[in-house]
This record gives C-alpha cells, sequence and structure tokens, in this order.
C-alpha cells in the first residue's frame, strides 16, 4: 500500500546505518581455474547426485536413448532427439505432468557445483525442468563456466525473466537426514556432453 | 576434532552420497519414542525455554537423533569450507556488501522496485504482517484463488500467514517435504533450513498415517517421502496461485533468488498462473556479482553442500501470468535505528549458528517459543517482543560458536551479551539471571578479552565446575550434560593456518 511505501522508506532514512560503508568489489576468484573443466563440472555434478552420460562418437544420441529405462512419454525439447510429445504454444505448464522423460539442453554448466543453467528459452514451457519423473540433459563442453562468480557474468540474467541453475536432481534428507531424490522435483538428472550444433 | 563427542559419526563412508540437508552416515533412529512438544505459550508471558528444553532432552532419542544431525552438518559446513581456498574472504565480502546495502537501503528499494516494475512485476510494500496478509489476501480474491501452493518462508511464519489463509478459506498447500510435515502436524518449523529436524522417522509416520494415509507400521524415509510426493502432485497441479519467499533480491536486475533443494519453489511458482513472492526489505543486494558471494556461501554454512539442487532467479512474469513482490518491514526498519541489534539484519537465514550452538542441538527449535530459534533467534526475537522474549537471551553458553560460523559475520555472542545487559537496564530481568550476568558481564564486556578468555572456559569447560555453567544459579548448567566443545576454537585454527593469507586485511 503506497502509504507504507513512504512511512517504511522515511523510516529507513531516518534510521541508517552510520559510517562510511562502500560497495566491496568482487573478485572472480578464477586464477586456480583448470585447463579441463570438463572433469571438474563431472566430479561436481556427481557429488550433487547427477550422473554423466558416456559420449558415443557413432551415434551421438545413442546415451541418451540407453538413459531411457522407464515406460512412459518422452518430451524433447531439443531438435537432436525424437520424443513422443511435441510443445506447442498451446501447451499449459501442467500438462508436463505425465511426462516420465524430458531430454533438454543447458544454456551453460558451472564446474564448480556442477549445475546447469536453464532459462525459459531452453524449457520452452518452465514446468519441463520439474514436473517430468527424470531429465536426460545435453550439455555443450565450450558452454562451462570455471565458478558461480564466472556463471554471474553470463548474459542469461539480464534476458530471461526466468533462470535456474539446476544442480543434480530434486533432494530431500527432512526425515532423519536419510537422503532421497525426487522430493518434488525429478528424480533423476543425467549429462551429455554434446556440442550444440 | 569431535571424535570423543560423537563416537557415531567417526567412521565416515567416504563414497556415501551427502549432498543437500543429508547425513554423512547414517543415524537411524532405534526406538519410537512420544516427541517432546515446544514451549508452553501463555499470551505474552515471557516464554521458559528452559522448561520446554528438559522435556526435549528426557525424550533421549530424540535428544540424540538432533544433536548428531546437526551436528554432522556443522561438519559438513566445515569440510566445504577448508575446500575453498577464500573462504575467509567471501564471509568478509558478504558482511561487506550487506552491511554497504543496509547504509544505503532506501536506494536499493527503490532500484529493485524500479527494475522489478519495468520487467512486469507488481511490486508491493507491507509495514507489517496484518497488512502482508491483506495485500495477499486481496490478490488472491481478485483472481478467485481457493488453492495456493507454497514453498518455505521464514517470512510467512513471521506474518501468521497460514492461520490468516485457514480463517478466510484460502487453503495453503507446503511444498517443502519438511514444512508440510510440520503443516500436517500443526506445529511450527523448528529449525530455519530443516523444519523438522526434531522429529524422528517413527514421528513422521504416525503424522502422515494420520493425515494422509499412510501405513503407519511403515516408517521408511523413503516411503514416507513418496507418499508425500503422490499426495501433493495432485494439489499442486490443481492449484491457482503459487507463493515462495526469497533469499536474496538484486537490486540492478529487479530479480529475486530463491534457493531449495527439492525444487519446490520452481513448482510453486511456474506451475500455476499466479506467483506472489514474500520478501523482507532486508534480503536486498547491489549487484549480481555479489549474488555470486552468497550463493556460494549459503548452502555451504547451512548444509556442508556446495550449492542448492535449484538455485533460481525471477526477473519477470512468464507470458499469461502475473507475478507479485511484497516487500516486508515488520520491525525491520526501526531494527536498524539499533545502535547495537541493526547487524542482526545482515542476516541470510542459513541456519549454521543454531547447527553449531550447544544449547539449540540439546533442546531443540521449538523450545524457544518464537519464529527464529538458536542463536540468531535470541538476538532477533526481543525486537519483536522484548517482554515475550526476556528470557531466550540467556539460553546460550556464550561459547562464541555461533559467530564464528556465520557466513556474514554477524557478531551474535556479543549481541546477545548486549541484549542481556539492555534488558537489565529496561528492569526485563529476573533476579537470578541478574546474578549470572554480572558475573559474565567483565569476561564479555569485550571481544578482545572474551576471545582471551575462550581457551581456558574451554579446558574448564571439560573437567570443571565452570562458574557461568554450572554455578547453581544457572538454569542452563543444571541436570544438563557439559555441552560439547571443539578442542580448537575456529579461531585458533585461523590463526594458526591462515594468518600469512590474512595479513593487511581487517577481520
Ligand atoms: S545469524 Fe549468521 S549463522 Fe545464523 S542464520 Fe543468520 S547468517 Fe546464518
Amino acid at each position: 500500500m503506497s502509504g507504507s511505501r513512504e512511512a517504511i522508506l522515511d523510516t529507513i532514512r531516518k534510521n541508517h546505518v552510520q559510517g562510511d560503508r562502500p560497495r566491496p568489489t568482487v573478485p572472480l576468484f578464477d586464477q586456480a581455474a583448470p585447463a579441463d573443466l570438463k572433469a571438474l563440472f563431472q566430479k561436481s555434478l556427481e557429488r550433487m547426485g547427477g550422473k554423466m552420460l558416456t559420449p558415443d562418437a557413432a551415434d551421438p544420441m545413442a546415451p541418451v536413448r540407453q538413459a531411457i529405462v522407464k515406460p512412459g512419454p518422452v518430451l524433447s525439447c531439443v531438435p537432436e532427439f525424437q520424443g513422443d510429445m511435441q510443445i506447442t504454444p498451446q501447451t499449459k505448464p501442467t500438462d508436463i505432468a505425465p511426462v516420465e522423460y524430458a531430454v533438454l539442453r543447458a544454456a551453460f554448466g558451472v564446474a564448480e557445483t556442477g549445475s546447469l543453467c536453464f532459462t525459459e528459452k531452453q524449457l520452452l514451457v518452465n514446468t519441463t525442468g520439474f514436473l517430468p519423473q527424470h531429465l536426460v540433459v545435453l550439455l555443450d563442453p565450450t558452454q562451462i563456466v570455471y565458478n558461480l562468480h564466472n556463471a554471474y557474468q553470463r548474459p542469461e540474467w539480464t534476458q530471461a525473466h526466468y533462470a535456474v541453475f539446476q544442480s543434480g536432481p530434486s533432494a530431500t534428507a527432512d526425515i532423519e537426514g536419510v537422503l532421497v531424490h525426487g522430493a518434488q522435483g525429478v528424480r533423476s538428472l543425467s549429462v551429455l556432453f554434446h556440442p550444440a550444433s | 576434532m569431535t571424535a570423543e563427542l560423537h563416537e557415531e559419526l567417526t567412521d565416515p563412508h567416504a563414497d556415501q552420497l551427502d549432498h543437500g540437508a543429508a547425513s554423512s552416515r547414517p543415524l537411524k533412529s532405534r526406538i519410537s519414542e512420544p516427541q517432546p512438544r515446544g514451549a508452553k505459550i501463555h499470551g505474552n508471558r515471557p516464554v521458559d525455554q528452559s522448561e520446554a528444553a528438559n522435556r526435549f532432552m528426557a525424550a533421549t532419542e530424540h535428544e540424540a537423533m538432533h544433536d548428531a544431525r546437526l551436528w554432522d552438518l556443522r561438519q559438513k559446513r566445515d569440510k566445504e569450507m577448508h575446500g575453498i581456498e577464500e573462504w575467509e574472504e567471501l564471509r568478509n565480502l558478504a558482511s561487506g556488501i550487506k552491511e554497504h546495502t543496509l547504509s544505503k537501503l532506501d536506494y536499493y528499494l527503490e532500484l529493485f522496485e524500479k527494475n522489478a516494475t519495468a520487467n512486469g512485476i507488481k511490486v508491493h510494500w507491507a509495514k507489517d504482517g496484518a497488512e502482508h496478509n491483506a495485500i495477499v489476501l486481496e490478490i488472491l480474491r481478485s483472481k478467485g484463488v481457493e488453492r495456493l501452493i507454497k514453498s518455505k518462508s521464514m517470512l510467512t511464519e513471521e506474518c501468521g500467514f497460514r492461520e490468516f489463509m485457514a480463517e478466510n478459506n484460502v487453503e495453503v498447500i507446503e511444498t517443502d517435504l519438511g514444512e508440510r510435515i510440520q503443516q500436517l502436524d500443526d506445529e511450527a518449523p523448528s529449525h530455519v533450513v530443516v523444519p523438522a529436524v526434531h522429529k524422528l522417522r517413527t514421528d513422521v509416520a504416525s503424522v502422515f498415517a494420520k493425515t494422509i494415509g499412510s501405513d503407519p507400521d511403515n516408517a521408511d524415509a523413503h516411503y514416507l517421502t513418496e507418499c508425500q510426493r503422490e499426495a501433493t502432485r495432485p494439489l499442486i497441479l490443481s492449484a491457482q496461485a503459487g507463493m515462495t519467499g526469497g533469499n536474496f533480491v538484486v537490486a540492478e536486475t529487479g530479480t529475486f533468488v530463491v534457493c531449495t533443494n527439492e525444487g519446490n519453489a520452481d513448482l510453486s511458482a511456474n506451475t500455476p498462473p499466479l506467483h506472489i513472492a514474500s520478501i523482507g526489505i532486508e534480503k536486498l543486494i547491489p549487484g549480481l556479482d555479489d549474488l555470486a558471494v552468497f550463493v556460494r556461501l549459503l548452502s555451504r554454512s547451512a548444509l556442508g553442500s556446495p550449492i542448492t539442487q535449484y538455485t533460481s532467479h525471477f526477473r519477470g512474469p512468464r507470458k499469461g501470468s502475473e507475478m507479485h513482490v511484497v516487500l516486508v518491514d515488520n520491525g525491520r526498519s526501526a531494527r536498524l535505528g539499533m545502535e547495537k541489534f541493526w547487524p542482526g539484519l545482515k542476516c541470510i537465514r542459513c541456519g549454521a549458528c543454531m547447527n553449531t550452538c550447544p544449547v539449540f542441538r540439546r533442546s531443540g527449535g521449538l523450545s524457544y517459543g518464537a519464529t527464529y530459534a538458536g542463536p540468531i533467534g535470541l538476538i532477533i526475537d526481543p525486537t519483536f517482543n522484548v517482554h515475550k522474549y526476556r528470557n531466550l537471551p540467556y539460553s546460550s553458553t556464550m561459547n562464541g560458536s555461533c559467530t564464528n560460523v556465520c557466513p556474514v559475520k554477524i557478531n551474535i555472542h556479543e549481541q546477545i551479551a548486549d541484549w542481556r545487559k539492555t534488558l537489565a537496564g529496561e528492569g526485563e530481568i529476573s533476579p537470578v539471571k541478574k546474578v549470572m550476568m554480572k558475573a559474565a558481564g567483565e569476561v564479555l564486556a569485550s571481544p578482545v578479552v572474551y576471545r582471551a578468555s575462550l581457551p581456558l572456559g574451554r579446558s574448564a569447560l571439560r573437567h570443571l565446575p565452570h562458574f557461568m555453567l554450572y554455578n547453581k544459579l544457572n538454569t542452563w548448567g543444571r541436570k544438563r550434560d557439559i555441552p560439547e566443545t571443539p578442542k580448537q576454537t575456529f579461531n585458533e585454527w585461523y590463526r594458526k593456518n591462515r594468518k600469512q593469507q590474512d595479513e593487511g586485511k581487517k577481520s
């Protein structure tokens, strides 16, 4: 309410923390970055409960097919792979609920944390990242940054309305610290290094 | 460093995954035992934390599990910290960024409002919990919302949001597993990050058996989690609105950021056509460079996990949907003017100070009878109600461990001491506590003297009755085991190991 807006700002101005408190400059902390970010990404992803698929030079999509082991509808949001469902302009967020596997491409990856960044551009409908039971993700190895400082230099943050770092599958340990994958979001997450065409 | 105190934790299964809130090794409860309930609330009467704590400790299985799990989180946090070369620098940056933002909070709030509005977010301002609830209800009514799915938010706990919505016939469904357990048990969250950490698996089994129809004899965590997933999903799909909190608000881009492990915030925000985020005004940070510092620190400090499974950034509504942000004051702007206590506003609600606190681990979060428990609760609850929470600042051994682990370097234990002084000055103190405080007063008067006294305090703790802890007058020393203390304090370790790197930096 507009009266409250002014009242809150006025109180803040009256009560401001005293003294000169300049804004710190945040370094990128990336001097120690290894040349091979793929290996670090893989290690971090596995730490977070994700799986790395082994590439197949002869048949690049074979690892994706092999990762799909459970019956049910497969939704592909990438041109490289043919699923059995199509996203159309009419697709509603809840329409994704029956999907067993969604195949997505990540905008980029973060080696420090094994994170994958998705925005509405890759997800097409935002719920494709969370409502399917499992995710299989293509990641261009040239699109891996070393750490989160580097990640926040990327252009996605000022282009997308929605962007998420997904680091491994959905997880909970709210009951006696027992790790369970698939609390509300996806039960498993697999990643295949595959250059963007 | 804790082998003698937590034998069950000394055999780490190196290969076991322990990301998120998972413990680094199984800590299965052996017996089922009635769950001790939280502090007894009598209107505005001062909460008797030690009464509830005694009941929690009498439930030995609950106490042992609670203590072991939280200490395990603390150890996981230490491990992560040691893996990050620049850890101390990140803490200094985080503290500096928060202090800078709080010194120009009006500017950053207006900047956020401008940028978020330009991206299509509707920004509202609420001076207190009641106004927050009224604003949200109005938005929901305008859309005819009957069911709201929600991710965890301490702010909405502050506002009494769920009770208010129940009175107004809006069904609220919590989607975080721990929070859902607490909602179904009609109990407040006991911890800011792991809301049901005080419950055993058998407690959860009996709550779910009564509410979502699970098998009362099956207390397997996988089974119970699956039951909840299955029961919640149709509610997620049929809700007309979703609500989240916000961990960080980036002024320069008009973005708010939500961190979860379950992906429930993303589901709450992205499934229904309406997303409302309730955010405290102290969550502001200037830019994306600053955000990196906090995302690196939050989950590592909270759970000893490198990052939350989901870190979600909202900058505007998706096509065909609405997005609202309610910026809530609820006492924060007044706290900014409290000379000694404003640094509490730097808090990022990681819970590290709770995990490390011997009093919290032994007594459970519900014993504090307040929205915020543990060390951070001791210093912010009295700002909400100085009379009701006047005893809380005494629920501390003053070991300073909270201050040492705090990622934004809040001087928590100094503020606890300051509250004791302030409450004494305001006549808000019982005679017993006055005596204790006098004894502690000299030692705690200056941080330098306090730190110098720590190693001695520690050995005294281990072997001798200590004046502060085992004096007959001390409600905390009485009938309690010796609280475990690390052999080496963080400061000692830090001085030994990091001194060179730290040269020239302010502490
Ligand atoms: S006071 Fe510090 S350690 Fe405690 S919850 Fe807040 S940020 Fe975390």
